[in-house]
């Protein structure tokens, strides 16, 4: 079987032809297709098994020259836990000063990854 | 906006600067690091709002820095690296400051709390980068009603005001930043009922329609636009219609969306009336100035990168640009830079170039877009007969810019260049 793809890792954004076999719940990868260089590949391998993914989002601020600081997820997160994790990031909220690169929620939901403040506000 | 003379009157602060840089975007800061590091360091910004960044500071999602820096940051982080090399080298800077006049001879008229400033300088930097196209510029029909927004507006409220723009959102244009708000608005709650876009192909990046509709399950419908907009005081329902290849609605196909909001991504347009104002020539393609492989305009000694020159999808690029810029600079203010009398001219499927014309005595890298999709496209450059520069790419969308290297070595005298793509 073939699955088209388009790899978001860059901006390129190359239309990745992924070959496979399904064996039983498992799905064997033959051949990619498609990519430009090799994060292509592991995108792809990634996302046949359980497509993951960064977000960004903001959380309240208290006390700041702005309501807001914008974060991101540290690294990549499973796909059915994007909803799960913003309601995290609803709940949250902080105090001035937030410095850039602070963690803020750390390990949330317990997938190893952290939600950071991607700006400074005083 | 153009300055009488009761205004110059006016003038209550004169200041020098080898280069004055118009915008404290990523364009801007980028070209004031490069120019200082080569020794330029009489240099001042100046930014209309209150903070350096530019359009990064409401960017709040990733992707941003892969190619400079090797990691997707977000567009504050992505700013903030060049803030704080600007800050380090102690540039001058002066925000809340809006430049309302530029002269051929680089006399620089800005607006300020205290009043108006006059700089004499020897080189003026345009990086003010470009507006979005609003609901005027299409001409949709029907009433004027609270809830109908530019995606830029939309991404300002949210990412910087913390405020909803609605609940149930219809967007009309496939632009970058009307799919990276579909992404934002779901996340945050909203219901985007779908993506309208008037063209038969997305004008924004394939990964965009990837990562923020299609993992999101929103909708794209392509070769429909918006033909009625209805509510009072606030939006109530729009009227999508299907349209035919000339792009002009089909009757019959009307469909009615209630939604109390709707946003527009339906361009970006170069914000040029500086520009204009001190003399220089646009390229009626890319909207920005006509200018040469040093990204200097038709007016010598004022030039122009980032967004206002030609509209970027990636900063990357754009801080790329500012510094090839800075380098022209650099040589200008050392003696006049070699006259560029060669044209590049946009052959089949070929949307515009940058640079329009260069001198030939420079490696120079063409950037362009293409018309309609292409796969397996063959970029080429002649001169006469001879072709002097090719590429091949895989997938030419019109939403990548695409660039390709042309060697001086290459060239086979005075004539124009022709770019094209091959069949
Ligand atoms: C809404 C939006 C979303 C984007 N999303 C992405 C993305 O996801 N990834 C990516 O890589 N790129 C993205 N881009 C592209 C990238 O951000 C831009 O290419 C880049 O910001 C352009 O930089 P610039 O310096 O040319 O312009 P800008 O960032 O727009 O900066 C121009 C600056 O000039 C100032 N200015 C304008 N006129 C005057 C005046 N008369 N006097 C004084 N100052 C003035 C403005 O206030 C502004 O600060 C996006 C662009 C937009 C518009
Ligand atoms: S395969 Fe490589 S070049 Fe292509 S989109 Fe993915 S990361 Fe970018």
């Amino acid at each position: 079987m073939i699955k088209e793809m388009t790899c978001v890792v860059c901006p390129n954004g190359c239309l990745l032809q992924v070959e496979y076999e399904k064996q039983g719940d498992q799905v064997a990868i033959q051949r990619i297709t498609g990519n430009l260089c090799k994060r292509g590949l592991e995108y792809a391998r990634q996302e046949m098994v359980s497509p993951r993914r960064t977000i960004a989002s903001s959380i309240l601020v208290e006390g700041g020259s702005m309501p807001l600081v914008s974060v991101r997820t540290s690294g990549p997160i499973p796909k059915a836990m994007i909803f799960p994790v913003m309601a995290e990031i609803r709940k949250c909220s902080v105090k001035a000063p937030v410095q850039a690169g602070t963690v803020l929620i750390p390990n949330v939901l317990d997938l190893g990854v952290d939600i950071i403040a991607t700006r400074t506000v005083e | 906006m153009g300055m009488g003379q009761d205004n110059l009157n006016k003038v209550n602060q004169v200041m020098e600067a080898s280069v004055v840089i118009v915008g404290g975007g990523p364009a801007g800061l980028a070209a004031a690091v490069r120019l200082y590091d080569r020794g330029v360091t009489d240099l001042l910004i100046l930014e209309r709002e209150n903070k350096l960044g530019g359009i990064l500071k409401q960017c709040i999602h990733d992707g941003f820095g892969l190619t400079r820096f090797g990691e997707s940051l977000s567009g504050p982080e992505y700013a903030d690296r060049f803030i704080q090399e600007v800050k380090q080298r102690n540039i001058r800077f002066i925000t809340d400051t809006t430049v309302i006049q530029i002269t051929p001879d680089h006399d620089v008229y800005a607006a300020h709390r205290d009043g108006l400033l006059h700089v004499r300088a020897r080189a003026v930097i345009l990086a003010m980068g470009c507006r979005e196209r609003t609901r005027g510029a299409l001409a949709i029909p029907g009433t004027r009603p609270a809830g109908v927004l530019t995606a830029g507006v939309a991404q300002a409220y949210m990412n910087l005001q913390n405020r909803m723009p609605g609940k149930k959102i219809v967007i009309l244009g496939s632009g970058d930043i009307g799919l990276i708000m579909a992404r934002r608005l779901t996340l945050e709650g909203a219901h985007v009922l779908g993506v309208f876009e008037i063209n038969p192909i997305p004008s924004g990046l394939p990964r965009n329609i990837q990562q923020c509709l299609n993992d999101y399950g929103i909708p794209l419908f392509l070769s429909h636009t918006v033909t009625d907009i209805r509510g009072t005081d606030r939006l109530q329902e729009v009227v999508v219609s299907k349209v035919d290849e000339k792009l002009q609605p089909l009757a019959g196909t009307e469909k009615v969306y209630a939604c109390d909001t709707l946003i527009l991504s339906v361009g970006l347009i170069p914000e040029n009336e500086l520009t204009i104002g001190a003399g220089a020539e646009l390229c009626p393609q890319t909207g920005g100035a006509y200018v040469d492989e040093w990204y200097q305009t038709t007016v010598p000694g004022l030039f122009a990168a980032g967004n206002v020159l030609h509209v970027h999808d990636l900063v990357d690029f754009v801080s790329l640009e500012a510094e090839t810029m800075a380098e022209g600079v650099v040589r200008y203010l050392n003696g006049a830079l070699p006259n560029a009398s060669i044209a590049l001219r946009c052959g089949k499927n070929i949307g515009h170039t940058v640079p329009q014309k260069i001198s030939g005595t420079e490696n120079v890298v063409v950037t362009l877009r293409v018309r309609a999709p292409q796969k397996d496209a063959e970029i080429v450059i002649r001169q006469g007969k001879a072709m002097v520069a090719r590429k091949r790419v895989r997938n030419a969308l019109p939403a990548n810019m695409i660039e390709i290297h042309l060697l001086k070595d290459q060239l086979t005298g005075g004539q124009d260049l022709e770019v094209s793509v091959n069949d």
